[in-house]
C-alpha cells in the first residue's frame, strides 16, 4: 500500500538564493505539516537551509538536538530521497538555537520526524526540480525528458548528463517551480534503507565531543552539591576544608545549591566532598513507606480528578456477575543517562554563552536570561551531542547551575554533577499505586475502573488508551498525594507505567473469562472498531495489525521447549507496537530469551536507527521493570550509584527481532513507543511460566521460585 | 602533588598531579584526551575503560600513582586511523545510539578479543558484563564483536 503523492504549491514557502561561493541555497520553513497555509506569504521567512555547492556537496542545517535517536541522519535522508542525491555527498551541520527561525527545537515526545516529514520532502523535491530545469535549459530539451539519480541529471535520449554540483549555480538563478510532485512511496530508494549514523565514525575513535568535554581557556570545573534529602533548603556553608584542596579556586552558592570550582574535575569533586553544609528540613521528611500508605489510603476516596468517564462504572460494577480487583505498585525511577548532568556557561557583563546537552534549548535560554538579567538575544545558545537523556535534560535546572556559577564566579565554568548527585536528586519517574476493578456480566467485560494514587497532580496515568472504547463503562480517576520528591518526564511518560498495568490487568480479566490472551485482545479491538464506546484515540485496525504480526513472528502459542510466551500491545506517540516475549524461569531466576517486536510507525525513515530504537526500547523497558527501584528512606534516595541501582547488563538483554509493517501512513514517533509494551510482555510470559502475577515493580521484588 | 611520566598512546607524557587523582581525570583534564568518559566514578559501568599495558582497567578508580611509567592506550590510540577491527565492526553494525558508553565498550571488546580471538555469545556476555549501555545497544555490541572476530579480531 502506498499513500497518494500530494502535489502542493510550495512557491510561497521556499526562498531561493545563490550561495556564497556559488551554488544553490534553498531556504524553507520547517514546521508542523498541519500548519501549512497558516503563514501569510508576506511574513514568510526561511527557518532551515539546504545548499548545493559547486563541488556537489549537499548541506543541511539540522536544527533538532541529537540525543541518540538518529535525527541528525534521518532529516537529510528525507530531503535526499526527494532530491535523488548520492548519500555520500550529504553533510549535516548542527545549528545553534535560533527560536526566531526554528519552531520545534526539542528532543522529546518522539515528534521531530512526524512534524517535519512533508516539509523536508518538499524542499528536496523543489531543489531537484530546479536542477532539472537548469539542465533542460542548457541542453534545450524538455524537463520531462530528463531523469535524476545519484546527484546527476541525465537526458536519456542524448545520453547527456550533468552533476548537481555543475548545475547548482545556474539553477539558483531560475524561478522556483509553482508546484512540485512528491514521489510515490513505492519509488523510494533511500527511505527505509539501512544508513549508519553520521557521527558513528567519530564516536568509535573518541573524537566525538559531548557537553562534558567542553573546555575553554580560563574555564573552571564545577562540582554541584544539591540537597541530600528531598525538600531540604540550604543552610550554612563552611567551605574552609574545600578551599584547602589543591586546585580548588572558589566556592559559590545560591538558593539550595553549592558549587566548588577548581582547575580539574578531581579537585572539584574532592572539594565537594570536603564541604561542610547544613541543610534545613522541609515540612515532610519523605519515605517510600509513608507514600505507599498514603497512596493506598486514598483509593476509594473522592478523586482529585476524573480523567475519563464513559458510561456509569459504579452502576455497572454493582450490576456485574463478578468483579475482578487488583492493585499494582510502581517505584520512582531515575533517568540515569550515561553522560552525567553537565553544562557549560560563560556569563559576562553584556553577553553570555551557554553550551551543552539540552533537550529544550529555548527554555534554557529563557532561564539564563532571567538569572543574568540579559536580554535573550545576548545569550548565545549552542548544543552538543547528548549522551542520553530519557527525559532528564528536558529540565533546565542544570543550565541554571552553570549560569549561576559562572555569574557568581565571574569565569566560564563547566559544571558536572557527580553520578551520585544525579541519582539522588529527583526529577524521577513518579512512583504510583493503582487499583483496577473490572465488572463481568454475561461473559463480557462491562466495566473498567482505574484509580491511581501518585505524587503528580494529573496522576501518572494514560486515560485514553486501549482497551477504552471496547468497554461501555470506563473511568479513570486520580488521587494526588503531595510530596517533596520532584518528578519529570521519563522516556514515554506515563505510558511506560500504564502499558504495564493495563496489559497485565487485562490478562487477569481475560483469565477470569477463560479467554486466550491474543484472542481476548482481538475480541476487544473488534468491539472498539464496530461499536466504539466514547472517544477512541487509537486506530483498532492498526493495533490489530501489529498484534497479529507479533503473534505470527513468534509463532504464538508454540514457544520453544522450556520457554513461555507473553504478549502485549500499546499505542503511543502515534505509533503502534506489539511484542511477544519468550522467557524461562528456573529456580526463581528469570531469563528473557527473545522479544518479537511488530511496529506500525508509518513510513520507516532509517531502518538501521529504527531497529536500534526498538531493540534499545525493549531492553530499557525490560531492564527498568526488572531491576529499577529508587526507594526513599529517611528523606533521601537510597540508591546512590550503579552498585545498588541495577541497570540491565549484556547477559540479561534478550535478542530482539523487529518487523515494521508497511501500512502506507506517514512516519510517526519511534524514540519511545517500543519501550512501553516490553515490561508487560515479559510479565505476562512470567505468569505463563509460573502462575505468578507480578503486581509490584521491579520484578526482583517478587519471589519467582516455587 | 607529584610529577609523573606515563606513556599514553605511544607517547611519553609528564604531568603534575595529586597521587590520588584517578587516571580518568589525568587523561581528560590534564592531557585533554576526552575520548575516555566519566559516568559512575566507582568502577561499576565500564564507560571509562582504557588499557594499562594491554589489559582493560577502569580509569575512574585507578590512581595516577599506580600508572606511572607504564603504557596506557585510550580510545584515541586504539588504532592510528580508526580502523581497528572492533572499530570497523562498530561502524558496520551501526552500534551507537547516544554513543557515550561506546569508547568503554570498544576498549573492553578489543581486550576481550586479545585474550579470546573467537568468543561465543556466552563468553561475550561474560566479558562485557562490566559495561553498561543505557540505550540498550547490547544486541548490536554482541554482533559487532562476532564481526570483529571474523575481521581478524584483536589487531
Amino acid at each position: 500500500m502506498s499513500s497518494a503523492p500530494p502535489t502542493l504549491n510550495r512557491r510561497s514557502f521556499l526562498k531561493l538564493t545563490t550561495a556564497a561561493g556559488g551554488g544553490l541555497m534553498l531556504g524553507f520553513r520547517w514546521m508542523s505539516a498541519a500548519h501549512h497555509g497558516s503563514h501569510a506569504v508576506a511574513s514568510f521567512k526561511p527557518n532551515a537551509f539546504l545548499s548545493i555547492a559547486p563541488s556537489g556537496q549537499v548541506t543541511l542545517l539540522n536544527q533538532n538536538p541529537e540525543i541518540g535517536q538518529g535525527i541528525k541522519t534521518a532529516f537529510p535522508m528525507i530531503i535526499g530521497e526527494e532530491l535523488d542525491v548520492a548519500w555520500e555527498d550529504v553533510k549535516i551541520k548542527q545549528a545553534p538555537l535560533d527560536t526566531e527561525n526554528y519552531e520545534r527545537q526539542v528532543a522529546g515526545g518522539s515528534g521531530a520526524i512526524r512534524s517535519s516529514y512533508t516539509t523536508l520532502r518538499e524542499a528536496g523535491a523543489s531543489a531537484k526540480a530546479l536542477l532539472v530545469a537548469a539542465a533542460a535549459k542548457q541542453w534545450g530539451v524538455k524537463a520531462s525528458s530528463c531523469t535524476t539519480a545519484n546527484s546527476t541529471v541525465t537526458h536519456r535520449a542524448s545520453g547527456k548528463s550533468l552533476s548537481y554540483g555543475e548545475l547548482a549555480t545556474s539553477a539558483a538563478k531560475l524561478s522556483l517551480p509553482k508546484s512540485v510532485k512528491l514521489k510515490d512511496t513505492s519509488e523510494f530508494t533511500l527511505l527505509g534503507t539501512y544508513v549508519p549514523g553520521t557521527d558513528v565514525p567519530k564516536i568509535v575513535t573518541g573524537e566525538q565531543r559531548y557537553g562534558i568535554d567542553t573546555k575553554t581557556p580560563g574555564m573552571l570545573y564545577g562540582a554541584i552539591t544539591n540537597p541530600p534529602e528531598h525538600g531540604q533548603k540550604l543552610g550554612k556553608v563552611d567551605d574552609k576544608a574545600a578551599l584547602a584542596v589543591p586546585g580548588v579556586v572558589k566556592v559559590v552558592s545560591w538558593p539550595d545549591k553549592v558549587a566548588v570550582l577548581a582547575t580539574n574535575t578531581f579537585a572539584a569533586f574532592k572539594g565537594k566532598d570536603a564541604l561542610k553544609v547544613s541543610w534545613e528540613n522541609g515540612p515532610i521528611r519523605e519515605s517510600s513507606d509513608r507514600l505507599s500508605k498514603a497512596f493506598a489510603d486514598a483509593i476509594g476516596t473522592k478523586p482529585d480528578q476524573t480523567r475519563r468517564k464513559v458510561g456509569n462504572v459504579e452502576r455497572a460494577l454493582a450490576d456485574a456477575d463478578r468483579v475482578i480487583e487488583s492493585t499494582y505498585e510502581v517505584p520512582f525511577l531515575p533517568h540515569a543517562p550515561m553522560e552525567p548532568i553537565n553544562m557549560y556557561a560563560d556569563v559576562r557583563a553584556d553577553s553570555a554563552l551557554i553550551n551543552g546537552p539540552m533537550q529544550t534549548p529555548a527554555n534554557a535560554r529563557k532561564v539564563s536570561a532571567r538569572i543574568t538579567g540579559l536580554p535573550e538575544e545576548k545569550i548565545t545558545t549552542e548544543m552538543t551531542r547528548i549522551g542520553g537523556g530519557f527525559g532528564r535534560r528536558l529540565k533546565t535546572d542544570f543550565v541554571e547551575d552553570a549560569v549561576n556559577a559562572s555569574k557568581l564566579a565571574g569565569v566560564p565554568v563547566n559544571i558536572v554533577w557527580k553520578r551520585e548527585e544525579d541519582m539522588i536528586f529527583g526529577n524521577f519517574r513518579p512512583a504510583g499505586y493503582y487499583r483496577y476493578r473490572a465488572g463481568i456480566k454475561n461473559g463480557q467485560v462491562t466495566a473498567w475502573h482505574l484509580e491511581s494514587s501518585s505524587i503528580t497532580s494529573r496522576g501518572a496515568v494514560v486515560h485514553n488508551n486501549y482497551p477504552n472504547g471496547a468497554i461501555p463503562n470506563y473511568q479513570v480517576d486520580v488521587h494526588h498525594i503531595p510530596s517533596p520528591v520532584s518528578t519529570g518526564a521519563w522516556r514515554s511518560p506515563n505510558h511506560n507505567v500504564c502499558s504495564y498495568l493495563d496489559q497485565s490487568f487485562l490478562e487477569e480479566v481475560g483469565e477470569a473469562l477463560d479467554k486466550e490472551p491474543l484472542a481476548f485482545r482481538l475480541e476487544l479491538l473488534d468491539r472498539a472498531e464496530s461499536d466504539p464506546q466514547g472517544k477512541v484515540d487509537y486506530d483498532p485496525v492498526r493495533m490489530r495489525g501489529v498484534l497479529k504480526a507479533a503473534a505470527e513472528m513468534a509463532n504464538w502459542g508454540k514457544p520453544p521447549a522450556g520457554q513461555s510466551q507473553g504478549i502485549s500491545v500499546h499505542f503511543s506517540h502515534h505509533s503502534y507496537v506489539a511484542q511477544v516475549a519468550q522467557v524461562s524461569v528456573k529456580g526463581g531466576d528469570l531469563k528473557v530469551h527473545k522479544v518479537y517486536c511488530a511496529v506500525d510507525c508509518g513510513q520507516v525513515i532509517n531502518r538501521s536507527s529504527s531497529e536500534n530504537q526498538c531493540e534499545g526500547g525493549v531492553v530499557d523497558g525490560i531492564g527498568c521493570a526488572w531491576f529499577g527501584d529508587m526507594p526513599i528512606v529517611d528523606g533521601a534516595s537510597a540508591n546512590t550509584n550503579f552498585h545498588t541501582y541495577r541497570l540491565i547488563r549484556m547477559g540479561e538483554a534478550p535478542d530482539v527481532e523487529t518487523r515494521f509493517l508497511d501500512t502506507g501512513y506517514p512516519p510517526t514517533g519511534l524514540g519511545e513507543p517500543a519501550l512501553p509494551p516490553a515490561s508487560a510482555a515479559v510479565a505476562n510470559a512470567i505468569f505463563a511460566a509460573t502462575g505468578k502475577r507480578l503486581r509490584q515493580l521491579p520484578f526482583v521484588k517478587n519471589d519467582l521460585s516455587a | 602533588m607529584a610529577q609523573y611520566t606515563l606513556n599514553v598512546n605511544g607517547e611519553d607524557r609528564s604531568v603534575e598531579a595529586d597521587p590520588a587523582m584517578p587516571l580518568l581525570w589525568v587523561l581528560r583534564d590534564l592531557l585533554e584526551l576526552t575520548g575516555t568518559k566519566y559516568s559512575c566514578g566507582i568502577g561499576q559501568c565500564g564507560t571509562c575503560t582504557v588499557h594499562l599495558n594491554g589489559s582493560p582497567i577502569r580509569s575512574c578508580s585507578f590512581p595516577i600513582s599506580g600508572a606511572a611509567g607504564q603504557s596506557i592506550t585510550t580510545i584515541e590510540g586504539l588504532s592510528a586511523k580508526g580502523d581497528h577491527p572492533v572499530q570497523e565492526a562498530w561502524k558496520e553494525m551501526d552500534v551507537p545510539q547516544c554513543g557515550y558508553c561506546q569508547a568503554g565498550q570498544i576498549m573492553t571488546a578489543a581486550a576481550l578479543l586479545e585474550s579470546n580471538a573467537n568468543p561465543s555469545d556466552e563468553e561475550i556476555d561474560a566479558g562485557m558484563t562490566g559495561n553498561i549501555c543505557r540505550c540498550g545497544t547490547y544486541k548490536r555490541i554482541r554482533s559487532a564483536i562476532h564481526l570483529a572476530a571474523e575481521k581478524g579480531g584483536a589487531k
